[in-house]
């Protein structure tokens, strides 16, 4: 399985790094959108710190969904999919994979907008890097469930359309301990109460991407 | 090696959203032989060689490839033993020629020294940095053969694999599908028109709305 995935996991990054949609589109798509926000939200809240995680968290959540269809339409040409299938690829290490390299791409991705909530929303710098560890970790576990309903969607019919339908409800917790953690680095609130339902959501969604993402593939 | 017909049908229907793409195909496929399934758009052609791939659930009926049940058996194990190469294009595009078939060697555990040999064998040494998107259509079919040969498969699947492909395309397929017959594979061939070959010995399938309608040697 850890075969499998570290092979999916190089497979998926390479082909992200010669097409360069994360660098030339996701990035750039990620930074404007917080750029904007933080103008909607005006110059006196904007300069406020306290918006900054959860502008930041709803920035992610755009480029996960973006990043989850990109990870998906790699795979989605007819004859790549039944080309792939007959490699007979572990479907475990597969989901391994997939949801490591999102998880790279999504910490890149998180890195950048982290210093753009310190550049655009103010957000204290020191508070910006104690949230790093939480980040991480929720990104990981987005990356873990973005993964398993990617696969659900995958090949469907308006499956862009349907994937923030299906994600939203597994997502919503995840963003609102991210948000918490985040916002307990900057001072507000206790560190490490929201931890715990982040990776409790990281082990489930990972546990159950393990165990269930053949039968998703297969459907 | 397994003892008997490589690939045993009887009355063999696949569905796909009500509708039925084979609707009762008997079939019967030696060891070592070369066949050539025929018929019009829509005649089913794709759907037996995906249900031969194990890429298909058998709606009804029985069937069996390389010894492996196509009810009950372990699909995964079956698509590990064929070689699938379908008309769309089988690789991705964003990677180069060598990094496909690194990917698939790696995949299978096959040993990545045989890229080169496999890569001077279907004449894409040259080829081995170019991203596949970049390549031809008659190059991509020669890296989807550059795939099978490494991949060493029982019974080779190939869908439409002549469209797209020259004269001296079509000469050089022949040949090699004639050595892989005679080293012992099985190949299932889907074309428009029967093959017209002074060098391979061929069995015609032609398939109408689903069902076979001769089958001679």
């Amino acid at each position: 399985m850890i075969r499998v995935a570290w092979l999916v996991a190089r497979k998926d990054l390479r082909i992200e790094a010669r097409s360069r949609v994360l660098l030339w589109q996701v990035v750039p798509f990620g930074a404007m959108a917080l750029l904007l926000a933080g103008l909607a939200l005006g110059p006196a809240h904007a300069g406020n710190s306290s918006a900054g995680p959860g502008l930041f968290y709803l920035v992610m959540l755009f480029v996960t969904l973006l990043m989850i269809n990109r990870s998906q339409v790699i795979e989605a040409t007819p004859g790549t999919r039944a080309s792939i299938a007959t490699l007979g690829l572990d479907p475990s290490g597969v989901f391994l994979g997939k949801a490591l390299a999102l998880c790279l791409e999504l910490w890149v991705t998180g890195l950048v907008l982290l210093a753009g909530t310190v550049l655009v929303l103010h957000t204290a710098l020191h508070g910006a890097f104690l949230a790093l560890p939480s980040v991480a970790v929720t990104l990981a576990a987005l990356a873990c469930a973005g993964t398993l309903y990617g696969a659900l969607t995958a090949g469907g019919e308006g499956a862009a359309t349907l994937l923030p339908v299906l994600c939203l409800p597994a997502f919503a917790p995840l963003l609102i301990a991210g948000e918490r953690s985040f916002s307990a680095a900057l001072g507000h609130g206790g560190l490490w109460e929201w931890w715990v339902i982040v990776l409790v959501a990281l082990v489930a969604y990972g546990g159950v991407g393990i165990l269930l993402y053949g039968v998703l593939e297969e459907s | 090696m397994t003892s008997g017909p490589l690939v045993h049908l009887v009355d063999a229907v696949v569905f796909a959203n009500g509708f039925p793409l084979l609707s009762g195909v008997d079939l019967d496929v030696t060891p070592g032989s070369l066949s050539v399934v025929t018929g019009a758009n829509g005649a089913g052609k794709t759907s037996l060689l995906r249900l031969l791939a194990g890429l298909v659930p058998l709606s009804s009926g029985e069937g069996t490839v390389c010894g492996i049940e196509l009810r009950k058996g372990d699909l995964r194990q079956l698509r590990r033993r064929v070689g699938w190469l379908g008309h769309e294009g089988s690789f991705y595009a964003d990677l180069s020629v060598q990094e496909n078939l690194h990917f698939a060697a790696s995949a299978l555990g096959r040993p990545t020294s045989e890229i080169d040999a496999v890569l001077e064998r279907v004449g894409l040494t040259s080829r081995r940095d170019t991203v596949t998107k970049q390549l031809s259509a008659g190059q991509r079919r020669r890296l989807g053969l550059a795939w099978l040969l490494l991949r060493r498969a029982e019974l080779w699947l190939l869908d439409e694999p002549y469209a797209s492909l020259d004269d001296q395309g079509r000469e050089f397929f022949d040949a090699l599908l004639a050595d892989v017959t005679r080293a012992g594979a099985t190949v299932v061939v889907s074309a428009h028109d029967p093959l017209r070959s002074a060098t391979l010995q061929i069995s015609a399938i032609h398939l109408a709305g689903g069902r076979i309608q001769r089958d001679q040697p």
